[in-house]
């Protein structure tokens, strides 16, 4: 029996990517301009909501197609704090995080009385109320919104080049606690339940409890991580609005094309997904409508064909995970 | 002697790693009451799940009718003449007692049996016709999944563990029509725990011990202990 | 606003909950029988009123002629979609079946929009959309609501013969029962399904038809006549057809209360109660199982 197995080259070079990627993203300030560190920005923004939906849809079993609701209350809860209560803005950030964390509390009493495909439409019936809700609010400028005042916007720097930076910065640093708090989560405890429940097909009904308490873990687990993301997404777009903090589009069907193309249930899936979104985006402007087609189409066959996405296709070849979450024999 | 109307020849059934069934030999004729006996894990429902398309991996031939039931969907199979009652009866809840005894006529061969000779059989279920299954005991329920078997007008008629979880009296009651059943040329397969019982309504009968067949025979050439023995495997010292 | 004015209001209410149960009916065969909800059931409603737009405005067909041409082809598109797609990923897990539906559901919004452009219509009902009825005391009936609220019971009502009293209707029954059970026995659920996919597929053509006359659409109409269906189907209970028209009843008479205080208010307020209700009652007011 050998004392130290040796880890096949593919891994090694996977990883070793991965790596390389993490330091391209730190030193992004210094190799590009203003430009691409907001495009740069808007990606890893879309890497949260990626991973977060992932972790409902791919461990918990919960297929959100309300997950807007909680990306609009942090963004309205962004604005609230920062503009109408007056507070750092800074500050104003987390707090718009700890409100949608708050209001995911009351919403487990819909959503976990609903199952399967019922929970789908009833998250996405909460997120509609939310949002017309949010419509009716005259201080955040009712149905059509209003923008972020100059005196909060300069807070994050006084021009457009060291605004991006701060708000790359940002994005950043909300990318890597997300990700690493939820490879955190995954491996703990409530994470390797979810998992050999996942794939143990027999069920395990024996672990009943434990089941209803991850899933649980798992939803107020996401939300304030969304809500950060709002904030975040208020910050770049520099305004809130009802249609616009709570699209479904932007905040959820784009999300989960491409966490399905990229490979729902791995953590390398939400990664490879994002890439490909931001090598197909310049490219899908040009398609009008028919990109939405195009990239429905392109999902379903991958739920048809190849359930765990490109990632599902690499794994054929890798014998091995990238980001180690299970502590199986593969 | 005529063809067997179901003919198992060197059948293995494996799920995964698991073989559950070892070189199997069967035959049942038609008219013929055919036993299948042996203790829990025996094999019995494999057998059964092979028969009707079921199983995952079979090894070996099933032939029914001179055709190869290999590889054909359960519904073709059931369809051609194959009635399965199923262990755990699987009545369907939401439906009525003649909604369920329907069901098996209406996508069965046309032919002889009907709802009112069903009813013959047992009448206490004419008196529920129109109670949901659900609302049942479990031997009457028993009744409905065999009437429901028998109005699919089977050429053979396969019955896992009828008397599992009924008291003596109830089955009684079932097992009372099953020598009726084969003279209408019906050829019965019966998977059965309960020995006493299966021996003593069937012509021939298998003994299965983890897999495979140790014993087989007509009950009344072979004596009681000897069939015990092999049941608990006690022969091999 | 006076005791008439506020009488019509309610009974508009009333009627307008016809046209969510016909939305609602077909959700409630495919959520009753094949146990999952079509993300895509309000966009096909949609899809189908732009046929009939096509066979009316482009073909100059008359609506009650157009509208039996597009009854087969409903037909036929919901059995077809339901053997060649839906099947393939029903019992693999709700991920496949949300994921395929809710794709289904982006790409028709986006069809049609690229098809159409994203203006709202409406079909032309010859001066029958803006009949009534005068009662006395100034209450006043739309002949068009009025109908609409008799097909809708008498659709229920057909539907609920069709399940209840028929052969195939128990067959139905029996596969949405046990599918495993309904195999052993010879019953292969696909083509069951594919045919309960199918009758889906009138319902959605006679929703579109009333609704394109009565109201405006848009490409992107459906989701909110899903959601309408949804808890249209959910209110009333899983599994009960009338409680489906109760349940659309319900909504409509919210959103007029709703509508009282403020235009803006109406479909809020139909969501708000169907949560409330949905609260105190998570398994609606009629629930068959």
């Amino acid at each position: 029996m050998r004392a130290l197995r040796s880890v096949p080259r593919s891994i090694v070079v996977g990883r070793a990517l991965l790596v390389l990627g993490a330091l391209l993203l730190i030193a992004a300030p210094k190799i590009t301009d203003a430009n691409g560190l907001q495009t740069a920005a808007d990606l890893l923004t879309m890497l949260v909501l990626a991973v977060m939906w992932n972790l409902l849809a791919g461990y918990a079993d919960i297929v959100s197609i309300g997950q807007q609701m909680f990306v609009g209350i942090g963004a309205y809860a962004f604005y609230g704090f920062a503009v109408l209560a007056g507070i750092n803005p800074y500050l104003a950030i987390p707090a718009a995080g700890a409100v949608a964390l708050a209001a995911a509390i009351p919403s487990m009493a819909i959503v976990f009385r609903l199952r399967a495909a019922y929970l789908s439409v009833g998250t996405w019936v909460l997120a509609t109320v939310v949002m017309l809700g949010a419509g009716k609010l005259d201080a955040f400028g009712a149905g059509l919104g209003t923008s972020l005042p100059v005196s909060v916007v300069e807070v994050f720097g006084t021009d457009p080049t060291s605004r991006s930076t701060t708000t790359y910065w940002l994005a950043l640093g909300l990318a890597a606690i997300a990700f690493a708090a939820t490879l955190v989560l995954m491996r703990s405890s409530t994470g390797i339940g979810l998992t050999a429940m996942r794939d143990d097909e027999e069920g395990t009904a024996s672990v009943g409890v434990d089941i209803v308490r991850a899933r649980v873990v798992c939803f107020l687990w996401t939300a304030p991580f969304l809500g950060l993301a709002g904030a975040l997404i208020t910050l770049q777009r520099l305004r809130v609005a009802p249609q616009m903090s709570f699209s479904i589009t932007d905040w959820t069907v784009y999300v989960i094309f491409i966490v399905v193309i990229g490979g729902v249930g791995s953590f390398e899936g939400p990664i490879i997904g994002t890439l490909v979104f931001f090598v197909i985006r310049e490219y899908l402007q040009n398609w009008g409508v028919w990109h939405f087609i195009v990239l429905g189409a392109v999902s379903i066959a991958v739920i048809l064909i190849e359930p765990r996405g490109l990632w599902g296709l690499l794994r054929r070849v890798i014998p091995g995970d990238l980001i180690p979450v299970s502590h199986r024999v593969p | 002697m005529s063809e067997p109307l179901l003919a198992l020849e060197r059948v293995s059934v494996h799920y995964d790693r698991f073989r559950a069934l070892h070189d199997v030999d069967l035959t049942v004729g038609a008219g013929e009451i055919v036993s299948i006996i042996g203790a829990n894990g025996a094999g019995k429902s494999s057998l059964l799940r092979a028969i009707v398309g079921q199983a995952p991996r079979i090894d070996g031939t099933i032939r029914y009718d001179g055709a190869e039931l290999r590889g054909r969907a359960t519904a073709q199979i059931v369809r051609s003449g194959v009635a399965l009652v199923p262990e755990g009866r699987r009545l369907f809840p939401s439906l009525t007692v003649e909604e369920n005894l329907e069901i098996g006529s209406s996508i069965g061969r046309p032919g002889e049996v009907t709802l009112s000779e069903v009813y013959a059989y047992f009448p206490v279920l004419e008196q529920k016709r129109r109670q949901l299954a659900r609302d049942l005991s479990g031997g009457q329920q028993q009744m409905v999944a065999l009437g429901r078997a028998l109005l699919a007008n089977p050429r053979l008629l396969l019955c896992d563990e009828i008397s599992l979880g009924l008291a003596p009296l109830v089955t009684n009651e079932l097992y009372e029509i099953v020598p009726a059943l084969a003279k209408r040329g019906i050829a019965i397969l019966l998977v059965e725990q309960d020995i006493s019982r299966s021996l003593a309504v069937a012509d021939r009968f298998y003994c299965l011990l983890e897999g495979a067949v140790t014993l087989s025979g007509r009950p009344a050439e072979t004596p009681r202990e000897t069939v015990t023995q092999h049941y608990f495997g006690l022969w091999k010292r | 606003m006076n005791a008439a004015g506020l009488v019509n209001q309610l009974l508009q209410g009333i009627l307008v909950g016809g046209l969510y149960a016909l939305y609602a009916s077909g959700l409630s065969i495919s959520v009753g029988v094949m146990r999952f909800v079509n993300i895509a059931h309000g966009d096909l409603i949609v899809l189908v009123s732009f046929l009939l737009l096509t066979l009316t405005a482009s073909l100059r067909l008359p609506l009650p002629l157009a509208v039996a041409v597009a009854l087969p082809i409903s037909f036929a598109g919901g059995y077809v979609l339901q053997r060649w797609l839906l099947q393939r990923v029903l019992g693999k897990g709700i991920l496949q079946i949300v994921l395929v539906t809710f794709g289904l559901s982006v790409i028709i919004q986006n069809f049609l929009q690229g098809t159409y452009g994203a203006d709202t219509r409406r079909l032309s009902g010859s001066g029958f959309e803006t009949a009534t009825i005068a009662l006395p005391g100034g209450i006043g009936i739309g002949v068009l609501p009025l109908t609409i609220f008799v097909v809708a019971a008498a659709l229920i009502f057909v539907l609920d013969r069709l399940l209840y009293r028929t052969r195939v209707g128990a067959q139905v029954r029996a596969v949405s029962d046990d599918v495993e059970a309904a195999n052993l026995i010879g019953l292969a659920a696909p083509r069951i399904y594919a045919i309960a996919m199918g009758v889906v597929g009138v319902t959605v053509c006679i929703s579109a038809a009333f609704m394109s006359v009565w109201t405006n659409f848009d490409p992107t109409s459906g989701p909110d006549r899903l959601l309408i269906a949804f808890e249209a189907v959910v209110l009333g209970g899983l599994g009960s057809l009338w409680g489906t028209l109760i349940g659309g009843i319900v909504l409509g008479v919210a959103q007029a209360v709703g509508a009282q205080f403020d235009v803006s208010w109406q479909l809020l307020a139909g969501h708000l109660v169907f949560l409330a209700i949905f609260l105190i009652r998570p398994q609606g007011l009629f629930p068959r199982y």
